[in-house]
């Protein structure tokens, strides 16, 4: 590999990891929220939120995020009520019409990992709440959510780096986060097989970054997965 | 479509074949990919492990779309060198088709090492056990018990695997080759209501997939024959 | 005579089609230790979690420290809690105490003792805290109130359950077979704790298979057969000389 041509190549990709956080970081901040709100419907009891929950959990996991974005991005502008309405400015912007369409797409896989991990919080530790005189909304807060959120840690881990991944999509609609760049340095130089090398080790220590990250979190918050403390001895059992 | 409905409809049907066809031959390069990688990981020596391991952390870490430039714009400087050493001239792009199905198998292929390295842990020992005192040959264990008993614990995890290959077929459009993609791309583009053709797209990628789920669950239930459930 | 601490009145509970209680009525006053036989079927554990609620009764009344607890016709002829302030505020006097101990696993164990005195009844912390070392000192795990349940055996899980319930301060103490989920050998710390709980004059139903339990420390003895009250009285007496066949037939095993 040429190394003037790397160096110059890295230092041009750089450009684009903030680009590429930021989105990220919204759209799961975003989507997280949504995610609740959708998880709630689903787990409320209301049949017609329960459906509605489903089905849009249904579409946009089963559609290609590409269509979703193109949808939004190209899709939405065909409509005069839109083009004329206040939203417009936004959704002329690829930059905002990416975020919608990432957060969409990440409410919709968030919120089965939420659900999952409310599911998976043990019915007897819920009614030894409720025993105690817990309202439901003390349960919630106490007990169900904190072993909630423990369980789900790494599937939503995993939906993170998903999303990391997600925003190189962006790039079609002229976003020049990482993979934009990436593509614009392949079409000027023909130099395909190095830029792919430089690029794909930036989105690999990002990804490596946040599963360390990750992981850190879940030893913390999990102390009782750990092994048994020793016991000094001499102490009664 | 009403407007010209047979044209687009048409269009927009041809498009979709494309697409299974891509996910099909990407699923079935990752099939094999994902086979060598599961071997590698259980029973090959510390460097395939090694090799194996780094196949699959590299590929669940980079966009699936890099690895889509990857081989159409790599493949295209391979052939264009290539082309060069017999004097051709200029840009021989590489087959966008086979680019977008090497790219999807590869990355696929990451995937399905891990799903099969997990359906064959999780075979009980005692049924490999009882084959060997039966003194079945290995390639007869593998054959009549491995092999069977891995597949019916890999069906969910190769479902879900087979509906992410069926959204990212959806990227080779980026290279120009007219999937369903592409195909509504140039309807949107020729009549000027890309709302209409996207969502089209959508319904139909949600029917390739319903069809898939509904077919992946007969399959599920041919396969856990004789199994007690919970 | 002490006051009544629960009264159960004519108590019919159905899971579907199958009729579980058919008409129980059982009262308990304060300093009784009630306990409940039967075999598997026979309802005795929705008996017992129809007293704080954790079932809720097809039909009948339940009264706990002299409080009835509201309840109003639902579809399906069923029944359904009027207010659930009230139940919750019943259940903060009643203390229960689980066949699985049901420990909160993210806590440490004295954060589980410390938490519904806490969170529930608004106590400050540090008195908490205090009262939660002198429980977990009394049944004899206090070397453990930092370590998280499942670091815990099963009798030392148990037992952290019981300080969890008298946490509470409760009026009344409900234990659904407390010593089945136990290995043999660590039932008896278990049913140590209880004895002791007994003698200091608490007011306990217990749901158990525990046969020494229910006839030496138990004041009363209720034998529930498929649903009805098949035979009741002070506990030494009915063992001594069972007047139903049935029971006969189950204390023999």
């Amino acid at each position: 590999m040429d190394n003037s041509f790397a160096w110059d190549s890295l230092l041009d990709l750089l450009a684009g990891v903030p680009l590429t956080l930021r989105l990220t970081a919204i759209s799961v901040a975003a989507g997280a929220v949504g995610a609740g709100v959708i998880a709630g419907m689903r787990l409320s009891g209301v049949l017609v939120l329960d459906m509605l929950a489903r089905a849009y959990v249904f579409v946009f996991r089963g559609t290609p995020l590409l269509v979703q974005i193109f949808l939004i991005y190209y899709g939405l502008g065909q409509m005069r009520d839109v083009r004329t309405s206040v939203f417009w400015p936004f959704l002329r912007d690829p930059y905002w019409c990416a975020l919608l369409a990432l957060a969409l797409n990440n409410a919709a896989y968030a919120s089965e990992i939420m659900r999952g991990g409310i599911l998976s919080v043990p019915h007897g530790q819920i009614e030894a709440a409720r025993a105690c005189g817990m309202s439901r909304i003390l349960v919630l807060r106490r007990i169900v959510l904190p072993l909630a959120i423990r369980q789900a840690l790494p599937g939503y881990g995993n939906e993170v780096i998903s999303m990391v991944k997600a925003t190189s999509l962006t790039s079609i609609i002229t976003l020049m986060e990482i993979t934009g760049i990436a593509a614009k340095l392949i079409a000027e130089s023909y130099r395909a097989i190095e830029v792919f090398v430089i690029a794909g080790a930036l989105y690999l220590a990002i990804n490596y970054t946040l599963t360390r990250l990750m992981a850190a979190l879940e030893h913390h918050l999990t102390p009782y997965l750990r092994e048994r403390p020793k016991i000094a001895a001499g102490e009664p059992s | 479509m009403g407007f010209g409905a047979a044209g687009w409809g048409k269009g927009l049907a041809g498009g979709a074949l494309t697409t299974v066809l891509v996910a099909l031959g990407g699923f079935g390069f990752g099939a094999l990919l994902g086979m060598l990688g599961a071997w590698a990981k259980i029973g090959g020596g510390r460097i395939a492990r090694g090799l194996a391991d780094g196949y699959t952390t590299v590929l669940r870490g980079i966009p699936d779309l890099l690895v889509i430039y990857l081989f159409y714009f790599g493949g295209s400087s391979v052939l264009g060198a290539v082309g060069h050493l017999f004097g051709a001239t200029g840009f021989v792009g590489f087959p966008g088709f086979l680019a977008g199905t090497m790219a999807v198998g590869v990355t696929s292929g990451a995937q399905q090492t891990e799903v099969y390295r997990g359906a064959f842990r999780a075979i009980s020992r005692g049924e490999i056990e009882a084959a060997m005192a039966c003194g079945m040959s290995p390639l007869l264990r593998l054959r009549r018990i491995i092999a069977p008993l891995a597949l019916r614990h890999a069906l969910p995890g190769l479902g879900n695997v087979w509906q992410v290959v069926l959204k990212e077929a959806s990227l080779i459009s980026v290279t120009g080759v007219v999937d369903l993609l592409r195909e509504s791309q140039i309807g949107a583009g020729s009549t000027g209501r890309p709302f209409d053709f996207f969502i089209a797209a959508g319904a139909i990628y949600l029917l390739i997939s319903t069809v898939s789920s509904w077919g992946l669950r007969r399959a599920e239930r041919h396969f856990s024959r004789g199994v007690r459930r919970a | 005579m002490s006051e009544i601490a629960v009264q159960l009145t004519d108590i019919h509970k159905s899971f579907g089609a199958h009729e579980v209680l058919k008409g129980i009525s059982l009262e308990a006053r304060e300093g009784e230790v009630v306990s409940i036989l039967g075999s598997s079927g026979s309802g005795k554990s929705t008996l017992l979690r129809c007293i704080n609620m954790l079932e809720v009764p097809d039909r009948g009344t339940i009264t706990v420290a002299g409080e009835t607890i509201g309840l109003r016709p639902a579809r399906g002829g069923k029944l359904r809690v009027i207010d659930t302030a009230q139940v919750d505020r019943i259940r903060s006097r009643v203390g229960m105490v689980f066949q699985s101990f049901n420990l909160w696993s993210h806590l440490t164990v004295l954060e589980n003792v410390m938490e519904a005195p806490v969170h529930v009844l608004g106590r400050p912390r540090a008195e908490a805290r205090e009262e939660a070392e002198a429980l977990l000192a009394k049944v004899g795990i206090a070397e453990k109130r930092d370590f998280y349940p499942a670091h815990l055996s099963g009798g030392q899980q148990q037992r952290a359950a019981i300080a969890r319930a008298l946490a509470m301060h409760p009026r009344l103490l409900l234990f659904d077979e407390p010593t089945s989920a136990l290995d043999p050998e660590l039932v008896g710390e278990v049913l140590r704790v209880m004895r002791t709980l007994a003698e200091e004059g608490r007011t306990m139903l217990v749901v158990t298979h525990e046969m020494g339990f229910a006839r030496d420390v138990s004041s009363r003895v209720v034998f529930l057969h498929q649903g009805v009250i098949e035979e009741q009285g002070p506990s030494r007496a009915v063992f001594a000389a069972p007047q139903s066949e049935r029971f006969r037939q189950f204390i023999a095993g």
